[in-house]
């Protein structure tokens, strides 16, 4: 059987099950890692919380809610891990940090679309769609590799994580694949939603100015490894579908991984983390 | 079939008798089984107003939702609403089958909550400020719910019954969620602790609301008499007021919070608690969608249902 992933060239690096196995170095890039993990987790799922509610029917609204659920859940385990190496409580992690300590990628922070979650909200479906889609197969293609990390409880936690994204990958795909060939309409609206997310979708499959070391240390495979599987993953369905895949992939609108965001991620800040500011201290 | 065919040569008197008895017997009726139009309407109201009363119930705690202070109060209270969609579903589905013989869907349940023609439950018309009341509304809003509905779990007509019982069992899961953060809270700092009174305070009329007038000369109109004779509830909207006082007096002084009247006392003599009674005539108001958040929640609902127009016109193709 082909092997799908490897670590670091073929270098057999040893399991570490705690920090006092690394060096500073390596230390340093895992957690880096780690915050990549947990803030794009916790901002999806936060951008998927506001849609409760307000989806296309009630069933949708019942099934979105799980995947919310289950990325929340997810990014409960990766700050866990952050707790685990001295990085503060996971609720200061998860509520306490100003956006220019967020690592997540950019696309994850965009709103759903204008307007206020309570108010007048024109939220864009096709682009929810196509940013869960997208963004899953991704998240599927670096869980896969994660779970032979070097550092043996992100392997671990790799494992449960893959077995959800399994039904969160088939929910997406089935919406894009039905909106993408439900008439003109529809297809326009997923078309101008594909570039959008293209436009940003280099900053997802980033690590990071130390992404050489996440690697080396084989922590996970390499950035172009999991870049190709992506784009390969993705060109078959395009195929399928008759829709040609936008040349470049870029960051139009920051790096998140080097903590450059968009005012979109400062707002939604503020509303998460607003009765948590009311007083961090006290138990809620 | 024979049943069906036979059905049928008996005059409309006969087929009501033998429904009457078939349900005093404490058989369930099925979605196809005959039934007297005066049935199928009562139930089309009931459920279509429970089923759309639990949706509309997702938004006051919806708001709080994205701003639950800690990750598990985040995957609590996503869960909890998620559930009242979930109740809405399985209620609207109820509701379909039952409206089907009439040539109407969900479609017309929809356009008859955005008309105003489908009313909605008194509570979710109300404000929720702050974390306080997000925390209110799972204690004492579903604490009131698990009361009411606990009494039409024998309900004659066998779809909604199974459903409740279902519907239920979350609804114990909630009020729990609902009773750990009020605790959280209670124990917490004096803000926090002004946050619960404050929120028990503006929630006490809506509650007392809850199981509706006592009977029709309150409010002109009244359907518990019709509900109890088609075995669809058992108990009367006051009795059902007060178990929820029997039930939740003492846990809200045991926590150290007051309720707001001072004629409340409980009664030996007569064994019942004695209040005060809300203002009914701001209960017919609200129900009319004149509550302090009818409009703008009833507009949330509406608009987000014209935004996604393009999505089911898809899905319809």
């Amino acid at each position: 059987m082909k092997k799908k992933f490897y670590h670091g060239e073929g270098r057999r690096i040893l399991k570490k099950n705690d920090q006092s196995q690394m060096d500073s170095m390596e230390r340093k890039v895992l957690i880096e890692l780690l915050y990549q993990l947990a803030d794009d987790d916790f901002i999806l799922a936060y951008r998927g919380s506001e849609w409760l509610g307000l989806a296309p029917h009630i069933e949708e609204d019942v099934a979105f809610s799980s995947i919310n659920q289950d990325m929340m859940g997810h990014a409960a385990m990766f700050y866990q891990l952050l707790e685990d190496l001295g990085e503060g409580h996971v609720d200061i992690l998860a509520h306490g940090r100003s956006s220019k300590d967020r690592k997540n990628a950019v696309l994850l922070e965009l709103v759903n679309g204008p307007g206020h979650y309570l108010e007048k909200p024109k939220f864009d479906w096709a682009f929810t769609v196509v940013r869960h889609y997208f963004y899953t197969q991704f998240k599927k293609i670096r869980m896969e590799s994660l779970k032979n990390s070097s550092y043996q409880p992100l392997a671990d936690v790799a494992v449960k994580v893959n077995m959800e994204i399994y039904y969160h990958l088939l929910h997406w795909k089935t919406w894009f694949m039905q909106l993408i060939d439900a008439n003109d309409e529809a297809r326009n609206r997923m078309e101008t939603a594909v570039q959008q997310v293209f436009d940003e979708f280099a900053d997802v499959l980033s690590y990071g100015p130390n992404g050489r070391e996440i690697a080396e240390a084989g922590f996970i495979d390499k950035e172009e490894i999991i870049t190709q599987m992506w784009k390969h993953q993705l060109l078959t369905v395009f195929e399928s579908v008759n829709l040609s895949i936008p040349i470049k992939i870029k960051t139009k609108s920051g790096k998140g991984r080097e903590g450059f965001h968009t005012d979109d991620l400062a707002v939604a800040l503020s509303i998460l983390s607003e009765v948590y500011h009311i007083d961090p201290a006290a138990n809620w | 079939m024979t049943e069906t065919v036979f059905n049928q040569q008996l005059t409309e008197e006969d087929n009501f008798n033998l429904f009457m008895l078939r349900i005093e017997a404490g058989e369930k009726i099925e979605a196809d089984d005959w039934m007297p139009d005066d049935y199928r309407q009562t139930l089309i109201k009931l459920i279509s107003m429970h089923g759309i009363s639990e949706i509309m119930g997702a938004l006051p705690e919806k708001e709080w939702v994205p701003k639950a202070p800690t990750i598990k109060r985040k995957l609590g209270i996503m869960a909890k609403v998620q559930d009242e969609m979930g109740h809405g579903q399985l209620l609207l589905r109820v509701t379909e089958d039952l409206m089907k013989p009439l040539g109407k869907s969900r479609e017309h349940i929809m356009q008859d909550l955005f008309s105003g023609r489908l009313k909605f439950h008194n509570v979710f018309h109300m404000e929720a400020p702050t974390w306080g009341d997000a925390g209110l509304i799972g204690w004492l809003v579903d604490g009131a719910a698990i009361i009411s509905q606990t009494n039409m779990l024998n309900a004659s007509y066998g779809p909604y019954a199974r459903a409740l019982k279902r519907i239920c069992a979350e609804e114990v899961f909630h009020a729990q969620h609902g009773e750990a953060i009020i605790m959280a809270l209670t124990e917490g700092t004096e803000q926090q602790k002004d946050m619960v009174q404050d929120a028990v305070n503006r929630w006490w009329e809506a509650l007392l609301m809850f199981f509706g007038p006592a009977d029709a000369s309150t409010t002109g109109t009244s359907k518990q008499d019709t509900t109890i004779k088609y075995r669809i509830r058992s108990k009367t909207n006051e009795e059902l007021r007060q178990e929820f006082f029997s039930k939740y007096i003492p846990r809200v002084l045991s926590l150290g919070l007051t309720v707001p009247d001072e004629t409340m006392r409980f009664d030996k003599d007569q064994g019942i608690w004695i209040y005060q009674q809300p203002d009914w005539n701001k209960f017919k108001e609200i129900i009319r969608n004149k509550g302090p958040k009818s409009q703008e929640r009833l507009q949330l609902r509406i608009h987000s249902y014209e935004e996604s127009e393009w999505v089911r016109r898809a899905l319809s193709k």
